[in-house]
């Protein structure tokens, strides 16, 4: 190896070369499941809100299935022909596809083209994914020198993370630039990630094409060494393939869910189950992301002293033993029964009644009234009280507004008039005015909490409980690059080690969410209609706990300081 | 040490079929009970689950095996020591 690579200037391009073109590649990935609820209306028919989630969750899901196939195409490319022209094959592969996933037409204008179209796109996005981190952790930690192999590689363990943050950050910004409305219509904003892509991925390009082939791959190449077929000698040979299992169940496993249970199961959980308002918990991700991600280089470089394998373990023993309080702390603390501080009445607002016509029963009209309730503490829950009138006939009217008359709630004997706003229904121009209803019957639910705003003291704590699952995920996954490497051999390291990653990111991590979520499917009962939320975290507990088990009594703590064979 | 490697290569053997089994049976649960509405749905997530599921099952059976006939007795080393076979 050549001096100029081992100087730290020298190595300093490696890894920004490197992870450039890795973070790009991520971000590319999330942005995705990030709007996928966007996407789902945009890109399936409108009538049915559950099956187009559900197609969008089995298309993410499939993004994530399909990665180990893209670990097995490109890792053996990678041992084949190189590292440098592979990785630059999954990176054009990957901005491409995210390019043109922004500039496929909604399912209003081609119909069943446009799922189509972006299944396929995702597709390759998985594929690209997965020859993507093999090639460039490989690539790192063949010029890494011996002795501080496990800090320069965990330079590419910050991209997964920065990659979320980028994705975040730029979705965020845009939609709050454009306002929701905008940025949800069919050319809106939501499309701008997926086109900046484009960008980001010609100067990792640009970048990534000054860079030379790994001098250790250059080297098997030059002696005629390079393997004929990496996939037969990966996994066809009992000696690299038992590896290949100590590697996937001994510590990828665990470290798949630890990392997306920390940064994706985490968010979907304040969002979804804590109701917390969609910019206020990306934020709380963001903070946490941005104070934890240095904790990716400070495990890496401890690696390098204190060897991999408990650094690692710790990590999944502290994930297994702190997610259920933590979670349960989340749930108490956005629990309205919970709250101390008095509602400030002079603060609570009340919207304008919206009436909603049903488009089948058109004797049925849902009215909704939100309520914010400001708290003393400066916290704001949201309520929404929807309240259905039966009236006596059809409703024909193509009103700005819907009048009816009610009893008073206090005094039944007197009525009130009550003048709601309507809701046009799609194609419906209404007109000035006001169309009354006779009300035959009315019935009530009670209000349900539809959004939180959290006080500044609860806010902050739930920064602090995800940072600490997001150093979980550094643990885990900063010396988790060397610790790869370091066990197959030069010839077919590309190959061998995408291999386990992959699955045990993109199959036990990337289902984390998924499986999360039918776990607690399954604990909802006619008594107990919201079911257990807390039950989705069996899912990653079991897993880490078993890969804890394996890893403790299998792996070694050894670190292998010789990776040029 | 090597003793419980071997001695959980048994474990793992029989835990692989296990998982494939409760994996099943929670399959055609769920998707007997699930409604006309939602029945293609609950279908697919499970018949994705098993897919992918059951070739992870077969390696921790292999993983299994290679335990219980002391495969990892010893770690590599040496890369001689994976590729010269």
């Amino acid at each position: 190896m050549s001096n100029k690579i081992n100087s730290e200037k020298g190595m300093g391009f490696v890894i920004g070369a490197s992870s450039v073109g890795t973070l790009i590649e991520w971000y590319d990935f999330y942005i995705f499941g990030m709007l996928a609820t966007i996407i789902s209306k945009q890109f399936f028919p409108e009538d049915s809100g559950t099956s187009a989630l559900l197609s969008t969750l089995a298309i993410f899901a499939a993004g994530f299935i399909v990665r180990p196939f893209g670990a097995l195409v490109f890792g053996r490319l990678g041992d084949l022909i190189g590292r440098k022209y592979t990785f630059l094959l999954t990176l054009i592969l990957m901005g491409g596809s995210t390019f043109a996933i922004g500039l496929v037409p909604g399912f209003k204008t081609i119909g069943w083209a446009a799922p189509i179209l972006v299944l396929v796109l995702r597709l390759v996005q998985g594929l690209a994914l997965g020859g993507e981190y093999g090639g460039a952790a490989t690539y790192v930690a063949e010029h890494a020198p011996a002795h501080r192999r496990g800090y320069w590689t965990s330079w590419i363990q910050t991209t997964a993370t920065l990659g979320l943050f980028l994705a975040l950050g730029i979705i965020i910004l845009i939609r709050q630039g454009q306002g929701v409305e905008k940025f949800s219509s069919e050319w809106g904003g939501w499309r701008y990630p997926f086109w900046i892509s484009l960008l980001l991925v010609i100067v990792s390009i640009i970048i990534r094409m000054r860079m030379s082939e790994s001098p250790m791959f250059a080297k098997v190449k030059a002696e005629g060494k390079t393997s004929v077929n990496p996939l037969k000698e990966s996994f066809g040979h009992r000696a690299n393939f038992k590896m290949v299992l100590l590697a996937l169940f001994g510590a990828v496993m665990g470290q798949g869910v630890i990392w997306y249970t920390g940064q994706f199961y985490a968010q979907s959980f304040i969002e979804n189950i804590c109701k917390v308002n969609f910019v206020e918990s990306r934020n709380i991700l963001l903070v946490a992301i941005l104070f934890a991600t240095p904790f990716f280089v400070v495990f890496g470089a401890l690696s390098d002293k204190i060897g991999r394998k408990w650094i690692m373990l710790l990590g999944m023993l502290f994930g297994i033993l702190a997610y259920r309080p933590i979670y349960k702390s989340f749930l108490e603390w956005t629990n309205p029964a919970n709250k101390r501080d008095m509602v400030d009445v002079s603060k609570t607002t009340k919207s304008d009644p919206l009436a909603t016509v049903d488009a089948k029963d058109k004797k049925k009209i849902t009215v909704a009234i939100k309520y914010d309730s400001v708290y003393t503490d400066g916290a704001i829950y949201s309520f929404t009280k929807v309240d259905t009138l039966h009236t006596i006939s059809d409703y024909t009217g193509h009103t700005a507004s819907i009048g009816y008359i009610i009893a008073n709630k206090d005094n039944p004997n007197q009525l009130d008039t009550v003048l709601a706003k309507a809701k046009a229904a799609t194609g419906v121009v209404l007109s000035e005015g006001t169309s009354y209803v006779q009300v035959e019957k009315k019935s009530a639910k009670p209000g349900v909490v539809t959004e939180k705003t959290l006080d500044s003291s609860t806010y902050w704590k739930f920064i602090l409980l995800v940072f600490i699952q997001i150093i979980f995920v550094t643990m885990v996954y900063g010396p988790m690059a060397a610790f790869l490497v370091e066990l197959f051999p030069t010839k077919i390291r590309y190959t061998s080690m995408s291999l386990p990653y992959h699955i045990g990111n993109g199959v036990f991590g990337g289902l984390v969410p998924f499986l999360g979520t039918l776990i607690v499917e399954f604990t909802k009962t006619a008594d107990k209609p919201a079911g257990d939320p807390l039950a989705g975290l069996w899912y990653p507990i079991g897993i880490a706990a078993l890969c804890l088990i394996i890893g403790t009594i299998y792996l070694s703590n050894k670190i292998d300081r010789n990776v040029m064979d | 040490m090597n003793a419980l490697k071997r001695f959980l290569g048994i474990i793992w053997v029989l835990l692989s079929p296990a998982i494939v089994g409760f994996l099943a049976w929670q399959a055609s649960d769920k998707i007997s009970h699930a409604s006309e509405a939602t029945k293609s749905n609950v279908t697919l997530q499970w018949v994705i689950i098993l897919i992918i599921f059951i070739p992870i099952c077969i390696g921790l059976l292999i993983f299994g095996f290679y335990s219980l006939k002391g495969y990892y007795d010893h770690l590599p080393t040496s890369s001689s020591e994976i590729t010269d076979y």
